[in-house]
């Protein structure tokens, strides 16, 4: 059983707003029926300010709760409010949804981000968009997993709007990866890229800041595993992206030594640090 | 508080009172090793002797000595399939079926790992095995056929006999496992007569505790030991015995024995009731198991274009419980992969439940569910986007009555 909150229970139970507005200004739908959940929501548009919002959806207990609180989130605000909702917001209204359900929210923030790019296609000027400069995200409308037909703009919305980290969780937001899992790795690839860039913007450090970066990651993250088999590491020098280390105690002179060190430590230190990392070992 | 009516029978049961009570004085005092050699333990190794013969006799097994006691259905499948595996190191190949119990089923997907060739037959849309693709499978690697006596998710039964006759004439050591967790109890069970080499139970299935199952090896069949140390079970599965829950398995299986009539008449029955009263009443169900045989208690329904959690969510707040076939149920966000593998449409597989019933079932529960059901699926259709594709699935239904 689902640990639901009494909100997501209330909200299935009675959903508000159901229905279908007939002339609607206004209508995004997200998901299919084939993935077993779809959302469709439609918005009556006045003065830049939503006026009335209804739902339809095919899903499970969190996807109906999800609907039934957007609506009531969106009506009366204007339209650059609703544009700031993100599937996180829709969930921390409901009090919170399970990990595994997250894509319910997420589903309620696509329906309600196509209901407003129809919109805008028929007049409404985005200010904000105006001044911004969104041509590196056009690319991204690459379909990632195939199975549920999420695509890299998704992924990538979905760790920004979520502080994501591992494959799992984009699974629980996404759905992507859920079904054949072949895009795994793709998605492992993205969560990198994706941390890689606000690395890069990190990489402003001093010297010192970077070195004591880098022996944080190795006393709080690697060291431990180590000493947990009587070995240990310890820091030596740090050369702009060579990590210069010296193996303790099992560790040295043990025949796994070269395993534990690309397998394990520079595998963390490259996740943590960036790809271009590279780990010598001082002997 | 809301009365509660259990109809998830294939998901675990309700411990028969009779089986409680032979189990209590093995948890408190007769508490001796059976293995012991004082007097102490004869009450213990004789309600371990007595439990042994009670589950023969429900199998039908030639000798008592057949049958191994185990944890659960998953050990009792473990220690066949790896078991007998290990024994015949010579033949790699293993057929099984695509709509197997997951713990079988992952259990092929770590031995393909390991270097087995394994092939996975398919079902026809109401769920029936593919005898034709069967016999085609079976070839001179072939280390060990799997195949389940009847579906949990559907209750669709495998014609046992008819399998074990294929795959013996066309590999005669060739070895037959039969997970029968949703067999025993349901539908009568005859190793001899079926020719099974090995076949697993699982005791919770049929009102007795969870934590205890049973595998039958027949004596032609040798296998290595899954879990080693003692020699308790013939040096087949070490472990001191787990008195207490072995003579509960045996009461259960004495018990299931003796209700098999009541289960061919009375639970098929009400299933029928439940079965009829809802697809008379609903226009969006359909029955996914179509004319397939099935074990007495299980009806699988799929409710077109509507959400089966959903459906549950409702059903428990008026105290009934069912299980589904949709991916938001099991958290893995795939259906059911025995509905996808019947090719049940994407309409109905999200919206399947599965409805299960026991000899505890009453004619009341099956009314009340057949009298609160309809507003409940109203309910949710209602919300539904494929307003359209419902309308016309309606004014279908209601021409077909017509004629």
């Amino acid at each position: 059983m689902w640990d639901y909150s009494e909100k997501v229970m209330d909200h299935y139970r009675n959903p508000r707003n159901v229905g279908e507005i007939k002339d609607a200004d206004a209508v995004g739908i997200a998901g299919s029926l084939t993935c077993g959940d779809q959302l469709k929501i439609y918005l009556k548009i006045k003065d830049n300010i939503v006026t009335d919002a209804k739902f339809q959806t095919f899903g499970c207990g969190s996807a109906v709760a999800s609907s039934s609180i957007l609506t009531e989130m969106i009506i009366g605000k204007t339209l650059d409010e609703v544009k700031k909702i993100t599937n996180k917001d829709i969930a921390d209204e409901l009090g919170g949804l399970p990990p595994e359900k997250m894509h319910c929210s997420v589903m309620g923030y696509e329906a309600l981000e196509d209901a407003l790019k129809k919109y805008k296609e028929e007049g409404y000027i985005d200010l904000d968009e105006l001044n911004n400069d969104n041509s590196s995200d056009i690319q991204k409308e690459k379909i990632i997993c195939t199975c549920f037909q999420i695509s890299e703009n998704m992924i990538w919305d979905a760790i920004k709007q979520n502080n994501l980290k591992t494959v799992e969780e984009i699974t629980n937001y996404t759905k992507a990866g859920g079904a054949c899992g072949k895009c795994k790795e793709v998605i492992q690839d993205i969560i990198n890229t994706y941390y890689n860039k606000e690395k890069s913007q990190n990489n402003i450090l001093t010297p010192t800041q970077w070195i004591l970066k880098v022996n944080n990651i190795i006393e709080t993250q690697i060291s431990p595993e180590l000493q947990k088999d009587g070995g240990d590491i310890e820091l030596v020098d740090v050369k702009d992206k060579a990590i210069y280390v010296k193996l303790k105690g099992r560790c040295s002179g043990c025949k796994n030594s070269t395993m534990t060190l690309k397998n394990f430590a520079e595998k963390i230190l490259k996740d943590t640090l960036g790809s271009d990392i590279t780990l010598v070992e001082v002997k | 508080m809301t009365k509660l009516i259990y109809l998830d029978n294939n998901a675990t049961t309700k411990i028969d009172d009779k089986v409680l009570e032979a189990m209590m004085p093995y948890l408190k005092e007769e508490y001796a090793n059976p293995s012991s050699m004082y007097d102490f333990s004869k009450k213990s190794s004789n309600a371990i002797k007595e439990a042994r013969v009670k589950v023969r006799d429900l199998l039908n097994a030639k000798d008592e000595k057949e049958i191994i006691f185990t944890s659960c259905g998953s050990e009792s499948a473990n220690t066949a399939i790896k078991g007998a595996l290990a024994y015949n190191k010579n033949q790699k190949h293993i057929i099984t079926t695509k709509v197997e119990h997951p713990c079988v089923l992952n259990l092929y997907k770590q031995l393909e790992k390991q270097g087995y060739r394994v092939d996975y037959i398919g079902v026809n849309s109401n769920g029936v095995l593919d005898l034709e693709e069967l016999n085609e499978a079976v070839d001179e690697d072939t280390a060990l056929v799997s195949i389940m006596w009847a579906n949990n998710e559907t209750g669709v039964i495998n014609p046992i006999e008819k399998i074990s006759e294929i795959v013996k004439s066309k590999n005669k050591n060739t070895k037959l496992f039969v997970d029968a967790v949703q067999a025993a109890g349901k539908i009568p069970i005859d190793v001899q007569a079926c020719g099974v080499d090995m076949l697993g139970i699982s005791g919770h299935k049929f009102h007795a505790p969870k934590g205890i199952g049973a595998l039958y090896v027949n004596s032609q069949t040798m296998i290595t030991p899954l879990i080693v140390g003692g020699h308790q079970e013939r040096g087949k599965r070490a472990g001191t015995e787990n008195t207490p829950y072995i003579a509960g398995l045996g009461k259960a299986a004495e018990l299931a024995s003796e209700g098999l009539k009541y289960e061919e008449t009375e639970v098929k029955r009400l299933r029928d009731k439940l079965e009829t009263g809802i697809l008379s009443r609903i226009y969006n169900a359909r029955l996914n198991t179509g004319i397939a045989e099935r074990v007495p208690n299980t009806s699988n329904i799929g409710f077109e274009y509507i959400e089966g959690e959903l459906i549950l969510l409702h059903l428990s707040d008026i105290g009934i419980c069912a299980s589904s076939g949709s991916a938001c149920t099991s958290g893995s966000l795939e259906p059911s992969h025995v509905l996808r593998a019947m090719n049940v449409p994407f309409t109905a597989i999200h919206g399947s439940i599965r409805w299960s019933l026991s000899r505890f079932t009453t004619e009341d529960e099956i009314d009340y569910v057949i009298e609160k059901l309809p507003g409940i699926i109203e309910k949710v259709t209602s919300i539904s986007p494929y307003q359209k594709e419902l309308k016309a699935l309606k004014e279908l239904k209601t021409v077909n009555y017509a004629v």
